[in-house]
C-alpha cells in the first residue's frame, strides 16, 4: 500500500509542477512585450483588424482570464471566436497556430514520429554501448584498456554532436556515398528507408552520448565494488561474472537508469541539433520554424509539451525505482 | 582521467605531483592557451592588420571560394578567408573566443551565486525549506533547457543584447548541478564535530556557513565548476549555430560554423577550424576539471557523487539511500 501512496504522491506532484510550469510560460510568453495579435495580424494591420483579431484569439481578455481559458483548455480544449468562423481547438490544447491553421496539438502529433524514432533508436545504442564500455573500464580499472576508453570518452563529451554530424555528412554521404545525406522516410510507407535515414544520426547521436554513460557507469561500478557487500560475496567464493553481473551492475546501474530516463524524455522532447543537421522535420524543426515566423502558440504548445515529457520520464524512473529500491517510498 | 583511483603508496603524497598530473598540464594548457587568445584577440589580429569584419573579395575565386591552399592560408591570413566575404578567418576565430570564453564565464558566476545560496540554505535548514528548494532544483534540472533558449530567442527584442541574453538564460538555468552538490556537501558538513562546536559557542547560522562550511566544500566547487564551462561554452555554440544565439556580425564559433556548412566540401577549412577551436576548448577544460577531481582525494570526488545522488533522486528519501546520479561531467548543456 505504501507503493501505492508513493506513486499517487509522485503523479500528483508531477501534476502540479506541470501546471506551475505551464504557468510561467504563459506570464513569459504572452504577458510579456510581445502582442501575440500584433503577430498574427500581419503587416499591414489597421487598427480595426487588429482588434478583431485580438478578440477572435481572446488577447482582449484580462490577464487572468487569458490565463484560465489557456489552461483550461489543456484540460477541456476551447474554442476560437464565435459563430461560422468558430475554431475548436480540442483537449489537450495546447494552443492553436492562426499562421498553419491547425491544432498545435495536431502539429506535434504530426512531427513527434520523427523525433521518437531518432531520440529512441540513439538511446537504445547509447545506453548500450555505454554502461558495456563503463563496465569494461571499471573492471579493467587502470589498464591499457581503461584508459583508452576514457580518453574516447573525454574526446566524445567534448564534441559537439551537430560538428560530428556534419563531418559523417561530408564522408559518408558525400565523399563514399554510402548513406542518404538527410531527410526522413516514414516506417509505414517504407521500412528500409526509414532504417537507412536514421542509421547515420542513431549512429552519431549514439556515440557522442555514450562518452558521458561510459564515465558515469564506470564511476558508479568502482564505487560499488569497494561496498562490504562485494568482498562478502567474493569472500564466499561467488565467480567475478556473477559478483560484477549480478551484484555490482545492477546496484551501479540505478543512478545511470536516472540519467538515462531524464536524456531520453528531453531528447523526444526535440532533437533540435540532429533534426537540424539531418533534415529531418520533427518537433526541434517545428520549435526553430516558429520562431522564424513568430508563431507564439507554436512556441509554448511545443516547450510546455517537451517540458512535460521530461517530468513525465522523471515520473516514469521514479516508479520504477520505487520498485528496484522500496527504501524510496519510505519518507518525505 | 583515467588516474581517477590509482592506489597511491601510503606516505609521501607530496601536493606538487599531486597537481602536476598530465591532465591538469594538458587541459590547464589549452585552457591558458584560449585566455590568452582571447585576452590577446586584438594585438595578434593587427600583427597581420586584419579584423574580423574586413572583406577581402581580391582573395577569393570563382564562385567566391578562397583562393590557394587550405581555404586561402597564408602568412596575412594564418586560417585562410571566409567564402563569400574574404574576412579573415583566423580574426574571426580570435574574437570568437573572447565570446565563448566570456559567456561561459559570466553564465558560470551567475550560476555560482545563486547554486551556493540555495544550496546552503537548503542544506542548512532541513524540513519545509529545503523540500521546497529541492523540488524548485529539480525541476530547473531536468527543463529542456536548449528548447526553452531558443523559444526565448523569438520574443526578445532585438534591441537587447544577445550576449546577455545568454549570459543570463545560461546562468539561471546552470544552477542547480551546483546547487545540489553544495546541499549535499552541507548536510554531511553541518554534522562535523567542528560544526556543531561553533554551533554550541553561539555562532549565528550565516557565520557557520561561510567560515565553517564553505571552506570544506570549496575544493569541490572549483571543479564542478570547471566541469560546467565547457557545457555553456558548447550551449552558446549551439544556440548560435542555429540561428538564435550571437546575431552577426559579432563573431561566434557556433555561428561560424553554421555558416560554413553550404561550403563544406569546396571550402572545409572554414569548417575545420571554428569546429577544432570548439572542440579543443572543450576538451581542454573538461581534462583539467577531471585532473583537479583527482588531484583532490578521488574517494571523496567519488563519495561526493554518490551521495549527490541521493538528492538527484527526485524523492529520495533518506540520505542513506546513496543512488541516483548525474554527475558533473553529464552537464553539457547543448550536446543533444
Amino acid at each position: 500500500m505504501r507503493m501505492f501512496d508513493y506513486i499517487l504522491r509522485r503523479l500528483i506532484s508531477s501534476l502540479l509542477v506541470i501546471l506551475i510550469i505551464a504557468v510561467t510560460l504563459f506570464l513569459i510568453f504572452y504577458m510579456f512585450p510581445s502582442n501575440p495579435a500584433q503577430l498574427s495580424c500581419g503587416k499591414p494591420c489597421s487598427p480595426e483588424q487588429l482588434r478583431r483579431v485580438s478578440a477572435f484569439m481572446g488577447t482582449d481578455q484580462p490577464w487572468y482570464a487569458q490565463l484560465g481559458a489557456y489552461l483550461l483548455g489543456i484540460f477541456a480544449g476551447r474554442t476560437f471566436g464565435t459563430g461560422a468562423s468558430a475554431v475548436v481547438c480540442a483537449a489537450p490544447c495546447l494552443g492553436y497556430s492562426f499562421r498553419l491553421n491547425e491544432p498545435v496539438t495536431t502539429l506535434i502529433a504530426e512531427r513527434f514520429p520523427v523525433t521518437a524514432s531518432i531520440a529512441v533508436g540513439a538511446a537504445v545504442l547509447w545506453i548500450i554501448i555505454g554502461v558495456g564500455t563503463g563496465v569494461l573500464a571499471a573492471v579493467k580499472r587502470n589498464t591499457w584498456v581503461d584508459r583508452l576508453l576514457m580518453a574516447l570518452s573525454a574526446i566524445g563529451i567534448s564534441s559537439p554532436s551537430y560538428l560530428i554530424g556534419l563531418l559523417a555528412i561530408i564522408v559518408f554521404a558525400f565523399e563514399l556515398p554510402v548513406f542518404p545525406s538527410g531527410g526522413y522516410v516514414p516506417f509505414s510507407r517504407n521500412p528500409a528507408g526509414w532504417f537507412s535515414h536514421l542509421l547515420l544520426p542513431w549512429l552519431v547521436l549514439a556515440l557522442i552520448n555514450a562518452a558521458s554513460y561510459t564515465r558515469i557507469t564506470r564511476t558508479q561500478m568502482i564505487g560499488e565494488m569497494e561496498q562490504d557487500y562485494i568482498r562478502t560475496e567474493r569472500s564466499k567464493g561467488a565467480p567475478e561474472s556473477v559478483v560484477v553481473g549480478r551484484h555490482a551492475l545492477r546496484n551501479a546501474l540505478l543512478p545511470v537508469m536516472t540519467m538515462f530516463g531524464l536524456d531520453l524524455g528531453s531528447l523526444l522532447g526535440g532533437a533540435v541539433l540532429t533534426e537540424r543537421v539531418f533534415s529531418m522535420q520533427g518537433l526541434g524543426m517545428l520549435l526553430l520554424d516558429s520562431v522564424t515566423n513568430l508563431d507564439l502558440q507554436v512556441l509554448v504548445g511545443s516547450t510546455l509539451f517537451a517540458a512535460a515529457l521530461v517530468i513525465v520520464a522523471n515520473l516514469v524512473v521514479d516508479i520504477c525505482y520505487s520498485f528496484l529500491d522500496p527504501r524510496v517510498t519510505v519518507g518525505r | 582521467m583515467s588516474h581517477l583511483l590509482r592506489r597511491h603508496p601510503t606516505h609521501s603524497r607530496r601536493p606538487r605531483s599531486r597537481f602536476a598530473s598530465p591532465s591538469i598540464l594538458w587541459g590547464g594548457g589549452i585552457v591558458l592557451f584560449f585566455v590568452l587568445l582571447a585576452l590577446f584577440a586584438g594585438p595578434l589580429t593587427a600583427l597581420t592588420g586584419n579584423d574580423p569584419y574586413s572583406e577581402h573579395r581580391s582573395l577569393l575565386g570563382p564562385r567566391s571560394v578562397p583562393l590557394g591552399f587550405g581555404g586561402g592560408i597564408s602568412p596575412s591570413h594564418w586560417f585562410g578567408v571566409t567564402p563569400l566575404r574574404g574576412v579573415d578567418l583566423f580574426s574571426i576565430i580570435a574574437y570568437g573566443t573572447r565570446v565563448s570564453l566570456g559567456i561561459g564565464l559570466a553564465s558560470t558566476l551567475i550560476s555560482v551565486v545563486i547554486g551556493v545560496a540555495i544550496g546552503l540554505i537548503a542544506g542548512y535548514f532541513p524540513g519545509v525549506t529545503d523540500a521546497i528548494l529541492s523540488r524548485t532544483m529539480d525541476v530547473f534540472f531536468g527543463f529542456p533547457f536548449l528548447i526553452f533558449a531558443i523559444a526565448l530567442s523569438a520574443i526578445v527584442p532585438d534591441s537587447f543584447p544577445r550576449p546577455l541574453l545568454l549570459i543570463l538564460v545560461l546562468g539561471f538555468f546552470g544552477w542547480p548541478s551546483i546547487a545540489r552538490l553544495i546541499r549535499g556537501q552541507t548536510l554531511t558538513l553541518t554534522h562535523r564535530g567542528y560544526t556543531s562546536a561553533a554551533q554550541v559557542m553561539g555562532a549565528s547560522s550565516t557565520h557557520i556557513l561561510l567560515n565553517e562550511i564553505m571552506p570544506g566544500l570549496l575544493p569541490l566547487l572549483i571543479v564542478r565548476l570547471t566541469l560546467s564551462i565547457p557545457g555553456r561554452i558548447a550551449a552558446e555554440a549551439s544556440l548560435s549555430f542555429l540561428g538564435v544565439g550571437i546575431n552577426p556580425p559579432t563573431p561566434s564559433w557556433g555561428r561560424t560554423i553554421s555558416d560554413a556548412v553550404a561550403w563544406a566540401l569546396v571550402d572545409p577549412m572554414y569548417l575545420i577550424f571554428p569546429g577544432l577551436a570548439l572542440f579543443l576548448v572543450t576538451f581542454g577544460f573538461n581534462l583539467l576539471g577531471d585532473g583537479l577531481s583527482d588531484a583532490l582525494d578521488p574517494k571523496a570526488v567519488i563519495r561526493a557523487e554518490m551521495t549527490e545522488t541521493a538528492e538527484t533522486s527526485k524523492t529520495t528519501a533518506t540520505e542513506s539511500s546513496t543512488r541516483n546520479s548525474a554527475p558533473a561531467v553529464v552537464q553539457q548543456g547543448g550536446n543533444r
